[in-house]
């Protein structure tokens, strides 16, 4: 006990240098099941925060510090780094597993840190009155649902009455997301809704695509993670079903769930946040300043890729809230409170992804304390075997906002009345 | 010199029944408890609380159910995380269904509900044994998550099928929920350690422990000198099962606050809890402690030193983690292979006849 | 006769050959426990193990690339060659064999006469170990498999079948790995029949799992059979990790498919070659079956993952050995 005692006071001793930065903890997981997800991101996440330390001198003068901590998606371990990171200062948490995220949000809620949940957690989040804290821009899950509905409804010349869809989904929190909007949407366009569910880890699921075999839906969703993607991709090329009318959510839809399948995989499709590829002009100042200076968080194998982008993506809208709470508060070296109000705040333009070198990477969008969860627009995006790589094939697509928002009230208000918060904006 | 039977006279049968006969250990025992309730309360940080001392606390209530079973009555069990996530699920049916009701008293009829669906799960062992029995209670372990991820009366209809904990008080200080105090919290678990502990430590000295010790050692020549193994074996089964939900229902309620049932009490919890058994020592209540601080210690300790200490990458750092700590359960193993319990009793053999040997 | 009862002989055939691919993995797990009374835990991490190690010398990488990388700060990865299938697996194989070497040498030769719960929690700190080894070795990235095996449905079969049951049935619909998986498993198992039939190591191999002290003394080396039975199972962890990393790349989750063993060891007792392929089959049938006829419709899908087990307890409840175990003999 003692010599525990010493270790961590000696690391937190070496961890904690005297003078003012802002701290970006990264929950990150490169090891366990989901290690191929979490690398990319965390690389993204951290290279875009070294970028701008040696580029532009940190945030308004501020150096960034990222606080690596590896809870390889055991939510156990994301407790410890959690509170092993609190207490040095830092801004915002991306818990990046939804046990994690259901965890922190009333404890980050609590201690008067923000969270962001990019497109993943608890969907009522973006009910701000409710969840003070968290923030899930720019969309969330039931967005996702909708975009990817909505998506088909354009294929379709704007009808689905009597298509069939089926809905893939991990059996667990994340994968059960979607069953509810799609229930309503099904009911709204008359599409024949059925959802088959795949257990923990889905390294089998010869039960399942027999069933879409026999079945035949006109349109497969798939809310899937880890090695439920491979799998799944596989089994649908197995059974011929036509890769164009397959559609992922977005954490289904990186070059790890689609390589593996090899050429069987064209022409699959996947929702998006952001924009995918290497061009854009920032990745010519990340090879400049990060890669090329040695400073890359990774092998630096991950550049473009879609989850590195993502990460990239969080670390931006993350740095753009830190300059507004920093224009609101007038001081440089702000708090977590204060990084809470410059999220609540945060507007982002086309000017000012422009300016950061990723113009039209993600959609313009305001956030306000009612709405936390931003637009709720998304991409829809297509593997390309031969070149090895995702095109986006569509602009940015709205979500059915009619359907949504009642269960995003009924949701945060249960969430409410559990947890006896009164809901209001001060 | 200090540590021996000598000259400690009993004049009592009471005296000469009690759980420490030797002075030395009673007096360090009286020790370990002021310094936990005395001491370590108003030292206590949200760091130590959660990281540190809350799974220590929770899992050793486990490691001590799983022990009863395991380490006395030998049915090697691998629905720990299963069984834990009843007592878990009670807590919360029973917390969201009558609020006014004392949270202490939801997680004692919590442990009450897991033992009877332990018991449940526990008739095969009248037929089964061994590693057979192994592998059969996963079926539980198994079942009983999925069951809990399927049946969306047991998270209350949410949207997502987690279960979130509200906030709860125990005489007018919360024990529940993010705005605790971090002595509150551990000073909560502590009860129900210093509890379980007491009871199973006079349990397993007492007649229904040797009928779990005798069918341990051989069931059929336990039958032939009259133990009954129906009711020996159910009454093991039972008995840990309480103990594991007690451990389930503060793992949710207390350290966790919301749990996903697929994550939190998967397969991998059945296995860390009976590494704990195993490395602190089969059949022995100071093992479960022992085993429980080592497990959760074990993985915290090195990501300090080599993240913190040594600055390593994160990534490095966890799969040498991994390394490390196979290699030391390995180690251990080899050279003790009855845990630090055994290490523990040579440890007193030794320091009784210390300073003279011979 | 409907579509129905065609798709019900379409799930029981892929059922069937599920179930080759669990009897794959249970094969090891029988072979060690055979011998030495070891319940393996370790076994799929064994096949994620040797996966990797396979992928790894096709691809040319280098071990501890990303270790040597960080302690003197090169930038390694590759050698920069490709190694063709056949060589990589003979080179893995051999790689497995020098892994069986380390762990009889330096684990069970000090744990010889333990308790099995002891030797069972021995296997567990190695696949700890493993699982961090293996990862430090070949990084944590899937990593595609490909050593030629066709993948995906076979369209002659569903072409000729495809006019059985009317219009609603499309054809049987076989995936041409499970087919591969099935012929490499029959062929193993043959190897292994014949292997410890007729061969001098072979019926020392069986000597030694009928009785150690006996086998003993008559001059067999203890060690050297528990090295090769380790090694064997090593080779069929390597076989098991190829056709499960065939179908989702090669990565971490590989590890978990022991899972699926397991229920299949029950069934078919933990000490028969035969039994685990039995097993297999059942445990791959009746999953299948039930989640096409009960699981789906009525349940909500997804019990698979129970199911077996439950099967498997109940079967036992009958008859404790399990299928083609040994009868347990009890003596006071």
């Amino acid at each position: 006990m003692k010599k525990l005692a010493t270790a961590t006071v000696a690391a937190i001793m070496c961890g904690a240098p005297v003078m003012a930065d802002l701290v970006f903890p990264s929950l990150s997981y490169r090891t366990g099941p989901y290690a191929a997800g979490g690398i990319p991101f965390a690389d993204g996440y951290a290279d875009y925060m070294t970028l701008l330390n040696e580029r532009d001198g940190g945030i308004g003068g501020v150096m960034t510090r990222i606080l690596e901590c590896e809870t390889g998606y055991n939510t156990e371990k994301g407790v410890e780094c959690y509170e092993a990171t609190k207490g040095e200062g830092s801004l915002v948490y991306q818990p990046l597993s939804t046990g994690i995220t259901y965890q922190l949000i009333p404890r980050a809620t609590a201690d008067g840190i923000p969270l962001h949940t990019m497109g993943y957690g608890r969907t009522s989040a973006k009910n701000g009155a409710v969840f003070s804290n968290v923030f899930n821009y720019p969309a969330n899950y039931w967005d996702g649902a909708s975009i990817a509905v909505n998506h088909l409804l354009d294929e379709n010349s704007g009808s689905l009455s009597g298509k069939k869809i089926a809905l893939v989904y991990h059996n667990s929190a994340y994968g059960k997301e979607p069953i509810r909007t799609l229930e309503g949407l099904s009911e709204k366009h008359g599409f024949d809704l059925t959802t088959i569910a795949v257990d923990h880890p889905g390294q089998e699921q010869k039960s399942q695509w027999l069933q879409i075999r026999r079945e035949r839906p006109d349109y497969v969703l798939m809310w899937g993670w880890g090695v439920m993607n491979q799998v799944a991709i596989q089994e649908a090329a197995n059974i011929r079903f036509p890769m164009e009318n397959f559609i992922g959510v977005w954490w289904s839809g990186s070059e790890n769930d689609v390589l593996p399948a090899g050429q069987a995989a064209n022409g699959y499709k996947s929702l998006n946040l952001h924009g995918t590829g290497k061009d854009y002009p920032i990745y010519a100042d990340i090879q400049k300043y990060v890669i090329d200076a040695g400073k890359a968080a990774g092998a630096g194998d991950q550049i473009g890729t879609v989850l590195y982008s993502r990460g990239m993506y969080a670390a931006m809208l993350a740095a753009e809230a830190v300059e507004k709470a920093q224009s609101i508060h007038g001081v440089m070296d702000i708090t977590p409170a204060q990084m809470r109000d410059g999220m609540e705040a945060l507007s982002i333009t086309n000017a000012i992804l422009a300016e950061n070198g990723m113009p039209g990477f993600g959609p313009e969008f305001d956030v306000s304390c009612e709405n936390h969860g931003g637009p709720g627009l998304g991409f829809v995006q297509q593997w390309d075997a031969s070149a090895k790589q995702w095109n986006l094939i569509t602009d940015l697509i709205a979500s059915d906002k009619d359907v949504i928002m009642p269960l995003v009230e009924a949701d945060s208000a249960a969430f409410a009345a559990e947890s006896g918060i009164t809901p209001g904006c001060s | 010199m200090f540590y021996r039977e000598a000259g400690d006279f009993k004049t009592s049968y009471a005296k000469d029944s009690q759980t420490f006969p030797i002075k030395f250990d009673r007096w360090r025992y009286y020790l370990v408890l002021a310094v936990a309730f005395l001491v370590i309360p108003f030292i206590i940080n949200d760091y130590w609380a959660n990281a540190v001392f809350l799974p220590f606390l929770i899992y050793a209530i486990a490691a001590i159910g799983l022990n009863i079973l395991t380490g006395y009555a030998g049915q090697v069990s691998l629905g720990t995380g299963g069984f834990m996530a009843v007592g878990a699920y009670a807590t919360y049916k029973l917390t969201t269904a009558f609020p006014d009701i004392n949270i202490a008293i939801h997680i004692f009829l919590a442990g009450g509900i897991t033992a009877a669906v332990v018991t449940l799960f526990g008739l095969p062992s009248l037929r089964i044994k061994g590693f057979y029995l192994a592998v059969a209670t996963l079926a539980a372990q198994f079942f009983l998550v999925w069951l809990f991820n399927k049946v969306s009366w047991f998270y209350n209809y949410s949207a997502s099928g987690q279960i979130n904990m509200p906030e709860r008080e125990v005489f007018g200080v919360l024990v529940t929920g993010p705005n605790t105090q971090a002595w509150a919290t551990y000073l909560f678990c502590l009860v129900f350690v210093v509890f379980a502990g007491v009871v199973a430590r006079n349990m397993t000295r007492g007649s229904l422990g040797r009928r779990w010790m005798s069918i341990r050692d051989m069931d059929i020549a336990a039958e032939i000198i009259g133990v009954n193994p129906l009711t020996a074996k159910l009454s093991a089964f039972a008995i840990s099962g309480f103990f594991v939900g007690i451990s389930g229902a503060l793992f949710f309620s207390v350290y966790l606050g919301a749990v996903e049932v697929g994550e939190a009490f998967g397969i991998n919890k059945s296995f860390l809890v009976l590494f704990m058994i195993i490395i602190g020592g089969l059949g022995s209540i100071f093992g479960s402690f022992a085993g429980a601080a080592f497990m959760v210690l074990l993985p915290v300790l090195l990501k300090n030193v080599l993240v913190g200490g040594m600055g390593w990458d994160t990534a490095l750092a966890a799969h040498l983690e991994f390394v490390i700590v196979g290699a030391l359960i390995i180690i251990f193993l080899i050279a003790e292979p009855h845990g630090l319990a055994q290490l523990w009793r040579v440890a007193k053999e030794k320091l009784r006849l210390w300073p003279f040997p011979h | 006769m409907t579509a129905d009862f065609y798709y019900g002989i379409e799930v029981v055939l892929n059922g069937l050959m599920a179930g080759v691919l669990y009897a794959l993995v249970a094969l090891g797990f029988v072979l060690i426990f055979k011998a030495s009374g070891i319940f393996n835990y370790a076994q799929g991490v064994m096949a994620l193990f040797s996966a990797l190690t396979l992928v790894g010398i096709m691809n040319g990488q280098i071990p501890f690339a990303h270790l040597i990388n960080s302690i003197f700060g090169t930038h390694i990865h590759h050698f920069g060659w490709h190694v063709p299938a056949v060589l990589a697996i003979l080179l893995t194989a051999g790689v497995m064999v020098l892994l069986a070497w380390c762990v009889q040498r330096f684990i069970f030769r000090h744990l010889v006469n333990q308790e099995p719960i002891i030797l069972f929690m021995a296997t567990i700190g190695l696949a700890y170990f493993m699982e961090g080894f293996g990862d430090l070795m070949w990084n944590s990235e899937i990593k595609k498999l490909d050593v030629g095996i066709p993948q995906g449905g076979s369209f002659w079969i569903e072409d000729m079948t495809s006019g059985l049951g009317g219009d609603a049935f499309y054809g049987f619909f076989i995936d041409q790995l499970d087919i591969v998986a099935a012929i490499v498993a029959i062929i193993l198992v043959i190897i292994l029949v014949a292997f410890s039939q007729y061969t001098k190591q072979g019926r020392a191999m069986r000597a030694v799992a009928d009785d150690h002290q006996a086998a003993l003394s008559v001059g067999i080396s203890l060690n050297f059979i528990w090295v090769l039975v380790w090694s064997l199972a090593g080779f069929v962890a390597l076989v098991a990790g190829i056709m499960w990393g065939a179908k989702s790349g090669v990565q971490f989750s590989l590890s978990l498919i022991a899972l699926k063993a397991l229920p299949v060891l029950m069934l078919g007792g933990f000490t028969s070659i035969p039994g685990a392929i039995v097993g297999g089959l059942i445990v791959g049938v009746g999953e299948k079956l039930f989640e096409f006829l009960i699981g789906a419709p009525f349940l909500g899908g997804a019990t698979e993952n129970w199911f077996a087990y439950m099967l498997a307890l109940v079967f036992l409840v009958f008859r404790p050995q399990g299928l083609f175990g040994e009868k347990i003999i009890e003596r006071v």
